[in-house]
């Protein structure tokens, strides 16, 4: 560890995988909900699981990409972050927050909510992904704006890297975009539409940015590849993902009432996509090929090889999949949706966090030359459990969409919603199963935290 | 391929190409908020229909149904339930869904539950109403079939 600033990043990490173990819990409560309705019913409804399982999601990668940001930002501007004491006190901010809005979900019926939080003043609420409550809002926006502020004046004052000004680029956009959660219309079509906003330029545009300047980072320092070369290819990336991404917004405008033009726009952009996912593997591989270091952390490289392919089949070939306007048709709004979603946010960004984790930690923990052995298999063979268990888990769903399509939509005898999901039991009951396996996975890995390094006579021998 | 390409190419056409995106983008976000009112059939907008979305956002009907394709999956799309349920007749939606409002949680085993709301009458028919305004949005004839 070059800087001690640095040092911040660490509650951020572990944090960030606490709240992973629970999203994945409540993922599996869902799973089990899913076939038994009258599992936690009416202790915690579907709607509750589900808010914690997705809003647990949102916090735990702004958690990751908070560490990351404090770990990288000194390296990259050779100098101490502008203010730890700062980003202590925001992770503390941050954490209660969070905390208190998920107990919130789980304790109090959410009608209920929003009237002890004052939604009726400036209501917010009851959209999917954006239901916190006005006070969490707010609180989210004091977490972004302090965290930006501290890294802006960090890179203000330091040197400036292409990683740096990418990586502030993608955090000042998350910031702006987060902002239209604030204003709900009274009209459903026009909410839907500019709800996108947030949602779409949040995961398919922003975070790539952020995403796009971790990977980088991380590739330097394990491969020991020229800067100018690797800068190179983050602008290709990145150029991509702007060019696909922003115009791509428009696949989700085909059938909510926007005009008949989306349509056209969002089918071609959104066809245009995966190039960028694609560039990431191109890119990933070849720095690891022409790597001028052997760097003994192996399993950096690993994650960092392992989100570029993972990013690619669920953003990539998973999106693709169902993107054409004339698909997205018949597949719009059916567990084909779930089967991206759930590969693409794994893939891109919990892998990512596991890239720089896997990278930092033990940096920060003083091992710079990485885990040991034994800690090193141990992490591959979770790394091995969570992205089969998240492969497996995705093409469960994508069973389940296809098979729902083929009841409501297209079959000759179509049946009803419910009748529909009664049939696919059986596939819902495989998703579990490699749901589990996936959390299993998560296990396997924080074991591998607690496996003692050899001592030094050991090690010399 | 790559090696044609500069780094400062490279960078031109991540601030070209995005710009490019973006103000296209933006454009285009004008026009569909002009055309949203029409789409929408917004003057059918009532009291009624708005408090009904309220009720909808409160107690967070999207964190188990989908409303025109979007939302949770665990529960029927509800963009077209007026057409499925209603058979596009206002008058038996509305007293529909009073009825099935009323008789939630239902008490069959094992099927997925709908919590009972404790909703007024009122509510309940401004749910509805927002309900049958949703059903004529100009969604480009989505969903395929009367199951959604």
């Amino acid at each position: 560890m070059k800087y001690t600033s640095q040092m911040v990043a660490k509650p951020y990490f572990i944090f960030a995988l606490i709240l992973l173990a629970g999203e994945i819990l409540f993922g599996l409560l869902m799973a089990v909900q899913y076939l038994f309705g009258d599992f936690l019913f009416p202790l915690i409804p579907f709607n509750v699981l589900r808010m914690v399982h997705t809003n647990l999601l949102i916090v735990l990668i702004l958690f990751g990409f908070m560490g990351a940001t404090y770990y990288l930002i000194p390296e990259e501007t050779e100098r101490e972050l502008w203010s730890p004491k700062l980003a202590i006190i925001t992770f503390w901010v941050f954490a209660a927050a969070g905390v208190a809005t998920i107990l919130g979900y789980l304790f109090v019926p959410y009608a209920q909510l929003t009237e002890l939080t004052f939604n009726n003043l400036l209501p917010t609420m009851g959209r999917e992904f954006l239901e916190q409550p006005l006070p969490t809002k707010v609180g989210i926006v004091l977490v972004v704006v302090s965290y930006i502020f501290n890294t802006g004046m960090t890179v203000l004052k330091g040197r400036r890297t292409v990683i740096t000004t990418v990586l502030l680029t993608g955090l000042l956009f998350l910031a702006v975009f987060f902002l239209i959660a604030f204003y709900v219309p009274e009209n459903l079509v026009l909410d839907k539409f500019l709800w996108w906003f947030t949602v779409h330029l949040w995961v398919e545009a922003t975070w790539e940015l952020i995403l796009g300047a971790i990977l980088a980072f991380v590739l330097i320092k394990v491969t020991g590849v020229d800067r100018e070369h690797i800068d190179k290819w983050l602008y290709l990336i990145i150029a991509m993902t702007m060019i696909s991404g922003i115009l791509g917004t428009g696949h989700h405008f085909f059938y909510i009432g926007a005009p008949e033009y989306w349509l056209w726009i969002g089918s071609i952009a959104s066809a245009v996509e995966p190039l960028p996912f694609f560039l990431m593997v191109l890119f990933a591989f070849s720095m690891a090929k022409d790597r001028k270091i052997q760097h003994d952390n192996e399993m950096a490289l690993t994650w960092a090889k392992g989100t570029a392919v993972m990013a690619f089949l669920g953003a990539g070939v998973w999106g693709f999949m169902h993107t054409l306007a004339p698909v997205n048709y018949f597949t719009h709004g059916t567990q084909l949706t779930a089967a991206h979603g759930h590969l693409s946010f794994y893939g891109a960004y919990i892998m990512i966090i596991f890239t720089i984790i896997s990278y930092a930690m033990p940096i920060l923990r003083g091992r710079p030359h990485g885990n040991c052995k034994k800690a090193q298999q141990r992490e591959l063979k979770a790394f091995w459990m969570m992205n089969i268990g998240m492969l497996g888990l995705t093409l469960s769903l994508t069973t389940a969409g296809i098979m729902q399509i083929l009841d409501l939509r297209m079959g000759t005898e179509l049946i009803g919603f419910m009748e529909s999901q009664a049939s696919i039991a059986g596939v819902y009951m495989v998703r579990a199963g490699f749901g589990l396996l996936v959390f299993l996975g998560l296990m396997t890995y924080f074991t591998s935290f607690f496996i003692a390094e050899p001592s030094s006579k050991e090690a010399n021998a | 391929m790559t090696e044609r390409i500069t780094k400062s190419m490279a960078k031109n056409i991540y601030y070209g190409g995005g710009m490019f995106a973006l103000l296209i983008f933006l454009g285009l976000t004008f026009d569909t908020v002009k055309q949203i009112p029409k789409r929408s059939n917004q003057s059918a907008m009532t009291a009624s229909v708005v408090a009904g979305k309220a009720l909808w956002e409160k107690n967070n009907c999207v964190g188990c149904h989908t409303i025109l394709g979007e939302g949770a999956y665990y529960a029927p799309e509800l963009g077209n339930v007026f057409k499925r349920r209603g058979a596009s007749d206002e008058s038996a939606f509305k007293s529909y869904m009073l009825a099935w409002m009323a008789s939630q949680p239902l008490a069959v085993p094992n099927r997925r539950k709908m919590p009972q709301f404790n909703l007024t009458e009122t509510e309940v028919n401004s749910l509805s109403d927002f309900l049958i305004w949703t059903s004529k949005v100009d969604t480009n004839e989505w969903p395929p079939t009367i199951e959604g």
